[in-house]
């Protein structure tokens, strides 16, 4: 017998992890969009952001300056090795631009395993949301209800930012057609340098948020990656909506598949992913492939 | 033409021969880069030469390497060893190429990280396949006359099926088929205008590649006494794509030379510092920006800064 309270306690956990895939996969099907390149390195923003809030802590003990901290940090991180490392690529084969992001996790990795040692550490949540809260009968550590508000009111941001604003029609059209946005007379090296900046910064403010629930690790960069790859050819190349809803359902598909089939809990999202790419090659939001 | 005989016979001599060259540790190193290098080149057959990335190849390898443990244990032959787990792997092959040839490009690259990563779970969570800790305890096959436990008959079978390995696959690229395979990585549709069955060839293809990566992992089994979940994680597919990336794609040989750059570099750098991920990874990085042609294209001549 399924209790009800447990299935409503999972589905909460399920969307705290779906935030977070969400805000880590935004970025990644930006770039995979615009700039045509599988980012293996983003989850080393993820990782790097993390660390970055550790830091900040450690400094200041302010929970909300290391969420804006961490963003910036891996930004200018983003925006470096944009300009340096992948801008010569773009008109090469794409597997030198897996040969070089794959680089940079090892280096990434290693890096802060040098600077911080292999340690699990934790980021404390901020003291606000250090306790827990009654919902449904349910105990829910209000952290988790905070990301899942913070989650879905930066998904909103997000839209407005992309569908309702001058820098995001910009940015629809560099994923829409990058040459032809550049003979409208765009800069578009500068919104590709933007873009990446900005993924960059996405993916290490998830690495803050997942702090407190998930703690932080040199390994933790390379552990994200492959879901949020998922989440993104679930959802759409390119596609803002995709990566919220392939966010939703593969938070919710490892959650739930964890608590009930321990057995074949790591298979689950890998199935949601094959299902959707056999029956719906485009992914669920995505353009019809050509 | 006799020169590079001369050289390649020179080059097969001393490879056999390294036992008696060696100590103990840089045998197993040659032993490590010999089955890593056929399981690149297996890839490279996808890869560069059908055009088709797989991010899912340590499926074969995995497969490849518990079929060969779990038979092993059982009766120690030569179908243990290699018949069964070539079988089985092809069968997989079948399965899993059947579903993915349809996609390309990215999708691909997902579809079959997928079904390895299936596999990856499957072993890790199945108590038959020794979940976590893998098959251990594996004995060598017993070969008539020769006793594999011992390391040099190991090293010479070894060799002998790497070799083998190779000639397949350099009589595979070099046939027709291979020509085929090639005019598909350049264009597909207009292979298909032509009238060649383009998917029966991809499948061919992924199923040869498979064989022999499956082979490369039994190899790696009988090498190592133990197979692990490790085999079907998708950082093994990953560093089998490094290998042929830095060897060079769609050259065959460059893989064998990538996986011994691999891990050469891996295992010389680990023993001096700790800090290996971290030239492993500046090493590649510096390769796409000074070397895109890879270790093959830097020995003919194309370093240099892109344009």
């Amino acid at each position: 017998m399924v209790l009800l309270s447990d299935v409503f306690a999972q589905a909460l956990n399920g969307l705290a992890y779906g935030v977070l895939l969400f805000l880590l996969s935004v970025g990644l099907t930006l770039i995979f969009g615009m700039l045509d390149i599988v980012n293996l390195a983003h989850g080393s923003f993820y990782m790097l952001g993390a660390y970055a809030g550790l830091v900040t802590m450690a400094l200041t003990g302010n929970y909300w300056l290391a969420m804006l901290v961490a963003p910036l940090a891996v930004g200018v991180v983003g925006a470096l090795m944009e300009r340096v490392c992948l801008r010569p690529l773009y008109r090469g084969s794409p597997l030198d631009q897996v040969l070089l992001t794959f680089g940079f996790i090892y280096l990434f990795e290693d890096l802060v395993k040098w600077i911080w040692g292999g340690k699990i550490r934790s980021i404390p949540p901020p003291e606000v949301f250090a306790g827990s809260v009654k919902l449904l009968g349910v105990t829910v550590p209000s952290y988790r209800l905070f990301m899942i508000a913070f989650g879905l009111v930066m998904a909103v941001a997000l839209w407005l930012l992309i569908e309702r604003t001058r820098l995001g029609a910009l940015i629809r059209a560099g994923v829409f057609d990058a040459e032809m946005a550049a003979g409208m007379g765009v800069n578009i090296d500068r919104v590709f340098t933007g873009v990446f900046a900005f993924g960059a910064a996405l993916g290490g403010l998830s690495g803050v948020i997942a702090g407190p629930i998930q703690s932080a690790s040199p390994p933790m960069g390379a552990g994200i990656l492959i879901p949020a790859l998922i989440v993104v050819v679930v959802g759409g190349l390119g596609s803002l909506k995709g990566s919220l809803v392939g966010s939703l359902i593969i938070g919710q598909a490892e959650t739930f598949g964890k608590a009930w089939l321990p057995g074949s809990s790591m298979v689950i999202i890998y199935v949601v992913m094959a299902l959707v790419v056999l029956l719906r090659p485009q992914g669920l939001f995505g353009r019809a492939l050509k | 033409m006799i020169a590079r005989l001369l050289g390649v016979g020179v080059l097969v001599g001393v490879v056999a021969a390294f036992p008696a060259l060696a100590g103990a540790y840089p045998v197993k190193l040659l032993q490590e880069i010999l089955i890593w290098g056929v399981f690149a080149m297996s890839l490279d057959l996808l890869m560069g030469y059908a055009g088709m990335v797989s991010f899912g190849h340590s499926a074969f390898f995995g497969i490849g390497g518990y079929v060969a443990a779990l038979a092993l244990k059982e009766t120690p032959n030569l179908l243990s060893a290699l018949v069964l787990p070539a079988v089985v792997t092809a069968v997989a092959a079948v399965a899993i190429g059947f579903c993915s040839i349809r996609t390309s490009g990215v999708y691909f690259i997902m579809l079959t990280l997928a079904f390895s990563q299936m596999f990856y779970a499957y072993a890790f969570q199945n108590a038959w396949l020794g979940a976590e800790d893998g098959v251990f305890g594996v004995p060598r096959p017993r070969l008539i006359g020769l006793d594999l436990a011992k390391s040099t008959a190991f090293h010479l079978y070894l060799v002998i099926l790497v070799g083998l390995a190779l000639l397949v696959l350099w009589r595979v690229v070099r046939s027709p088929f291979g020509h085929v395979l090639r005019g598909i990585r350049e264009n597909e549709g207009r292979m298909e205008a032509v009238g060649y069955p383009v998917q029966r060839y991809k499948l061919v293809a992924f199923v040869i590649g498979g064989m022999i990566a499956g082979l490369a992992g039994s190899l790696y089994t009988q090498l190592n006494l133990t197979i692990t979940p490790d085999a079907f994680f998708w950082t093994t597919s990953g560093e089998a794509l490094l290998m042929v990336i830095i060897g060079g794609t769609g050259t065959l040989w460059g893989s064998l030379l990538g996986a011994a750059a691999f891990i050469l570099l891996q295992s010389l750098v680990s023993s001096y510092t700790e800090r290996w991920m971290l030239i492993l990874g500046l090493t590649f990085i510096l390769f796409v920006l000074f070397a895109p042609g890879g270790i093959v294209g830097a020995l003919r001549g194309h370093v240099g800064r892109r344009a």
